[in-house]
């Protein structure tokens, strides 16, 4: 049987700007982006002090996750193991990548060296909400909605997934965007139904 | 020795990231794992990278690391006792 899952959330984070479903909360222009997270950290008020360690894909997708599940995700609902994380980007971890490099003819930085694998911002997701789900990361030239929409609805469709935070989170030089969405199977009073037109609608 | 406890602050701030920390949140012997400032392993390693980097000191016993980095403290001291060693 096919479910009808639901997108339930939706962050958007891309130049100067963060969007909780469609709605712009904070606007910050500066033309560093690492000024941009920091500021949008704070201005959300988060406490996270391991945030600052972070490399810039994972202070990105991180920043999206929290506010993509701050005002409506229940999490009781779910065990941690149902609820996973799939993620897209076209650069996988390259910005950190070049970043060590540089560091390896004198003394190989292990902070940065720890980011040179781009599932690493999945893993600081599942361990700030303590998801167990399953969860996987892939590499595309660009956003592809129609893979995200198939291989989320098997996780579903096959029983392995009840909820799941999926999308597209993106961080090079000084170039960044991320898309997340929240797919349950429930509907609540701002879902719309999870599919590639949908899906397209708000990565654009 | 009070220079050297204050500039091995600033380089901990810098190398780790602590943005949120200033020096005078750390005192000379607050533990700088667990309980106290909070480090993890990779924090160790980066510690490890510190005095290599700024103090030329190469940590050449691993067993020496946990009483070596305990503190801010216990690292100037490990720093002095070393270089005057040169």
């Amino acid at each position: 049987m096919i479910l009808d899952l639901n997108i339930t959330s939706s962050c958007l984070i891309k130049k100067d700007s963060v969007y909780l479903n469609g709605k712009k909360l904070f606007s910050y222009l500066d033309t560093a982006s690492t000024n941009f997270l920091l500021s949008a950290y704070r201005f959300f008020e988060m406490n996270y002090p391991k945030f600052y360690k972070m490399d810039n894909l994972c202070k990105l997708g991180w920043l999206a996750s929290e506010i993509l599940l701050k005002e409506s995700f229940v999490k009781d609902k779910y065990v941690p193991e149902e609820i996973g994380v799939v993620l897209l980007n076209k650069n996988s971890s390259l910005n950190t990548d070049l970043k060590f490099y540089q560091t390896i003819n004198e003394i190989p930085s292990p902070s940065l060296f720890v980011y040179t694998l781009p599932n690493i911002v999945i893993g600081e997701i599942c361990i700030r909400n303590n998801f167990k789900g399953e969860t996987a990361f892939f590499i595309f030239k660009k956003f592809n909605s129609e893979f995200i929409q198939q291989y989320v609805n098997n996780l579903f469709n096959n029983n392995i997934l009840q909820a799941c935070i999926c999308g597209w989170v993106e961080f090079m030089d000084d170039d960044y965007k991320a898309v997340l969405l929240l797919i349950e199977k429930d509907k609540s009073s701002i879902s719309k139904p999870f599919t590639i037109f949908n899906i397209n609608k708000m990565y654009h | 020795m009070d220079n050297l406890l204050l500039e091995l602050k600033k380089q901990i701030i810098a190398q780790l990231n602590l943005q949120d920390i200033k020096p005078e949140d750390i005192s000379d012997d607050l533990p700088l794992f667990a309980e106290g400032l909070g480090l993890d392993s990779i924090d160790a390693l980066e510690l490890i990278v510190l005095l290599q980097q700024y103090y030329k000191i190469k940590l050449t016993n691993a067993d020496d690391g946990p009483k070596v980095f305990r503190t801010v403290k216990t690292m100037a001291e490990y720093i002095e006792n070393h270089q005057t060693d040169k």
